[in-house]
């Protein structure tokens, strides 16, 4: 199967069972793509498929084949510079074990990506609005599918909030 | 936790002789704690850029060549015993290197019980997969290797167990009706009697007396228990998520009836551990089916697995009553109940332990009983103990302030007391009343309406509470630390600790360059592995003080190896090593500081290419000349729907006294941490158990809810920082105070919204209803 996978074609063969999650992490060694429940319930296996955040756990390779994937080892466009958000999650102490951050990075700038784009969210108040606005709510809401058990919420939000007021509107 | 006590009474009596420790009576305190250079800086966490670049290696992500991949098979009764086995479809399955049952597992000791050894980290002490009989409802009865996870995910069903079934008790509230006082609650008495508490209860002008109810909770940290490890002929090599890699190593070796040097543990990093990763059957039974299948094995549980094999936090019944004067005095304070345990673990659940210390009541009766039942032993969990214990207690301290129509926090200062009201000793440091008025005041305590129900926003109904936080000084016995400094000015400390980030590492390197006088980029700080000086286990709040005294033993070493190589022409020939300090790349004359020499050129000089010192802590005696306990008060501000039921915690506040702050920022974080599991605890988590299987219902993180960013609002987190005397750089461990006195705030606060008292965690709506 053929994926580009942080802007590097690579072919891969696995089993058809394998997940996205598995396939990168056993199969390709990408390990910065995290396990913490194989079930689509803590968000830690986020990644980006075309920009559009997914559960790597709850999708099966072969369903990606030809696309365009970034996980946590991508963000930073192969320079050794950090995205502003990895900048941001280390300023604000956006985690703890740091074990959930790559799912919560990788949400994150899907998220912010959403917001761009004026897809509204369960908790949007007005589903018309030309731009929407990212208020604590909306990226409370929007990042709730990204569980930190050590706490780190406050972190988080501060951290998005920080890059997102600095990304032009 | 622990062995602690225990440990720290039996050095105790053979203490006599000892030169005590500096920051025991009649030693003079550590210059360091008050310092304020780089100790108390809120320097970012130094693994932040490897851990946001997902390149920090957790235990199951280290390569090895010709892996196998685990899959567990659990017992799906409570208790009997396997009367046949069929492994032949899954041996036959794609990619199937070995089955591993009862019948081909290699003969192994039971694991040694956490807290009965030095180093022990056993959670219970059951035969590991030995023979046929069934202990609980989940206990792994076979493993599978294959090649990929896939395969073993697979072949794993394909097994056929059949079981013989036993009555098991699996109702904590049929088990109630059996109990059994422990033998001590960790080294502690499991009753406490002071006067007469039951007759001047009675007799009280007020009186409250309540009973509370706690469920089950899981750590659920978010990495996986896992491992990834090989047999190197008879050496095993682990790479574990443990917050006690010495203690794994120890009990490892004498499972396998090897020496401890032939277990290297290694575990830099671990994702999450609240008292969960200690050492439980799957390390025990993957490191058994390497060495018979000659493979290495990666084993990570499923999230179900992790349910089914890995204890948490067990469930209680507690009663607090409460007699009180007009004045407001407490007359008398009872708090009693039952934890449930197992038969084979030692973990009762300490929620006693606050009503020990907290406040001043003329009459006190503490008793804490355990009712056996056939489930997986249970274990610590953040703040075991205090967090639950708290609840009950401080609601109760609520209802009364209620019932006497006083302010809560009013009540709780005119019941400080002068010393321990149980021991007598004196406190280390206690400035509770202090974080009780700076509390009060960030967060605008005055707006509260002392009425319940008076606020409302809508169909919101709005109320605030608190409650008190308080959680034990601990330090562990067993740690050392080394020191090594090399030609160039730069020094390594190493000791075999545990970051699961709490920022032990940070927070170290900032001790050690300001205790050397070194820059942070002058120094590094090695832990995670047992081939390091041991370190202590991550448990009880204990290890920032632990490693602390470690460092400074190994300081006082390091000093006075480098003072034995100055000679005559240095500025600092003939100084004593209690006459010097570090400053500024070296030593310096305490007295004269001009009187300086860099580290550089004392090696130099020397002709040495390093100096390497290394020493064990002194043990923990502090904590029995004194109560040593960390406080805190936490506010709530909660918004309860009257339509729904619904609670929404609006604001936050935690105000804590815990000595020495090391890093405002990581210590902020692990406030914050602690108060969200608080809020779980108050709102949402439970572990639901079939009473009449003992199965566990709701084993998964869809079914089993944590706080989620929408569940929690911005958090305030103050402190007092002042230093304890009496405790390594003056801190106190911060890990677990954060939860305690959570969930009380918050039901506090809701019954302040809407004049409801829920006693049964979690408050769920359904009881607002
Ligand atoms: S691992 Fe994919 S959502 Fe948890
Ligand atoms: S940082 Fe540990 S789970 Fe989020």
């Amino acid at each position: 199967m053929h994926y580009i996978i942080n802007a590097q074609p690579m072919d891969v063969i696995a089993d058809p069972r394998t997940s996205l999650l598995d396939m990168l992490r056993d199969n390709l060694g990408l390990m910065g793509t995290k396990k913490g429940c194989n079930q689509g319930a803590c968000g830690a296996c986020t990644v980006l498929v075309d920009g559009e955040r997914i559960n790597a756990c709850l999708a099966l390779a072969v369903q990606y084949e030809g696309r365009e994937i970034t996980t946590v080892e991508g963000l930073s466009g192969g320079s050794d510079a950090l995205h502003p958000l990895q900048s941001a999650f280390i300023e604000h102490d956006g985690f703890q074990c740091g074990y959930c951050t790559p799912g919560q990075l990788c949400s994150a700038i899907g998220m912010l990506g959403k917001i761009e784009r004026g897809v509204p969210s369960a908790v949007t108040a007005d589903l018309s609005a030309e731009t929407m606005a990212l208020d604590h709510d909306e990226l409370r809401e929007r990042m709730s599918g990204n569980l930190c058990r050590c706490g780190a919420y406050n972190g988080i939000a501060e951290a998005i909030t920080k890059v997102h007021a600095k990304v032009p509107a | 936790m622990t062995s602690i006590q225990d440990a720290a009474q039996s050095l105790l009596k053979t203490a006599i002789g000892l030169v005590p420790a500096r920051w025991l009576p009649g030693g003079s305190p550590d210059p360091l704690m008050q310092k304020h250079g780089l100790i108390g800086a809120p320097v970012s966490r130094l693994d932040g850029a490897l851990k946001v670049r997902g390149k920090a290696r957790f235990a199951a992500e280290v390569p090895m060549q010709g892996l196998t991949y685990a899959a567990l098979l659990h017992s799906t009764v409570a208790r009997g015993r396997i009367v046949a086995l069929d492994i032949s479809a899954a041996e036959a399955a794609p990619g199937v290197v070995f089955v591993m049952t009862y019948r081909n597992a290699p003969r192994m000791a039971s694991p040694a019980l956490m807290n009965t050894k030095p180093k022990a980290a056993g959670t219970s002490n059951l035969p590991v997969m030995q023979d046929a009989e069934i202990h609980w409802n989940g206990e792994p009865v076979a493993v599978l290797l294959a090649d990929t996870q896939e395969q073993a995910d697979h072949a794993v069903t394909l097994i056929r167990v059949t079981y013989e079934t036993a009555p098991a008790i699996t109702d904590f509230d049929a088990a109630k009706g059996s109990t059994r006082v422990p033998a001590n609650i960790l080294g502690e008495p499991p009753s406490i009697e002071r006067g007469n508490a039951e007759a001047t209860l009675v007799q009280a002008a007020f009186q409250v007396d309540c009973t509370y109810a706690t469920p089950a909770h899981n750590h659920n940290a978010i990495e996986l228990h896992a491992a990834t490890l090989a047999w190197e002929g008879d050496k095993l090599i682990l790479h574990d998520a443990t917050q006690m890699v010495n203690n794994v190593a120890w009990t490892l070796s004498q499972i396998f009836g090897i020496k401890e040097e032939q277990v290297h543990v290694r575990s830099p990093y671990v994702g999450g551990g609240f008292g969960g990763k200690s050492l439980w059957n799957h390390q025990i039974l993957a490191a058994a089916a390497s060495r018979v299948s000659g493979r290495p094995v990666r084993i990570m549980l499923p999230r179900e697995g992790v349910f089914r094999s890995v204890g948490g936090r067990t469930m209680t019944e507690q009663r607090v009553a409460l007699g009180a004067r007009s004045d407001g005095k407490l007359t008398a304070l009872i708090h009693t109940g039952t934890a449930a345990m197992t038969p084979h673990n030692e973990c009762p659940e300490q929620f006693s332990f606050p009503a020990r210390h907290l406040y001043a009541a003329e009459n006190i009766m503490i008793a804490q009983r355990v009712a056996d039942m056939n489930i997986v032993a249970n274990t610590f969990m953040r703040a075991p103990g205090e967090s639950i214990g708290t609840f009950a207690l401080e609601c109760a301290m609520d209802e009364l302030a209620e019932a006497m129509q006083i302010d809560p926090i009013e009540l709780r200062r005119r019941n400080e007391p002068a010393k321990d009201p149980t021991s007598g000793n004196e406190f280390s440091s206690r400035h509770l009343t202090e974080a009780y008025g700076r509390g009060a005041e960030q967060f605008g305590w005055e707006k509260r309406s002392a009425t319940p129900g008076a606020r409302r926003d809508g169909e919101w109904l709005i109320g605030m509470g608190m409650a008190t936080a308080t959680y034990p000084y601990y330090r562990m016995p067993g740690g050392a630390a080394r020191i090594r400094l090399t030609a160039d000015g730069r020094a390594t400390v190493s000791t075999a600790a545990h970051e699961m980030g709490m920022g032990t590492a940070t927070v170290q390197t900032q001790h050690i360059a300001e205790r050397l006088g070194l820059a942070m980029d002058q120094v590094v700080f090695e832990h995670g592995d047992t081939a390091l000086p041991p370190g202590s286990m991550a448990g009880g709040s204990s290890q920032t003080a632990s490693i602390a005294a470690a460092i400074i033993a190994a300081h006082d070493a390091f000093k006075a190896a480098l003072l034995k190589l100055v000679g005559n022409d240095s500025p600092l020939a003939g100084l004593k090593p209690d006459a010097v300090e570090a400053r500024d790349g070296g030593l310096c004359s305490s007295e004269e500081p001009d009187k300086h020499e860099t580290y550089v050129s004392i090696l130099r000089r020397a002709g040495r290419e390093e100096l390497v010192a290394e020493a064990s802590a002194p043990p923990p005696l502090e904590a029995q000349e004194f109560s040593m306990h960390s406080y805190g008060a936490q506010f709530c501000e909660v918004r309860v729907s009257e339509i729904t039921g619904e609670v929404r915690v609006s604001r936050f506040l935690g105000s804590f006294d815990c000595g020495r702050i090391l890093n405002a920022k990581t210590a902020a974080s692990q406030f914050r941490g602690g108060i969200i599991m608080g809020l779980g605890l108050a709102l949402m988590e439970e572990t639901h158990r079939d009473p009449r299987t003992g199965r566990i219902m709701n084993p998964s993180l869809a079914e089993y809810h944590v706080p989620v960013h929408m569940d929690v609002p911005k958090i305030d987190v103050i402190w007092t920082d002042i230093p304890d005397p009496h405790s390594p750089l003056g801190a106190h461990g911060i890990g677990e105070i954060g939860i305690t006195g959570v969930g009380a705030a918050v039901a506090n606060a809701v019954y302040n919204a809407t004049g409801k008292r829920i006693r049964k965690l979690p408050i769920s709506l359904d009881k607002l209803l």
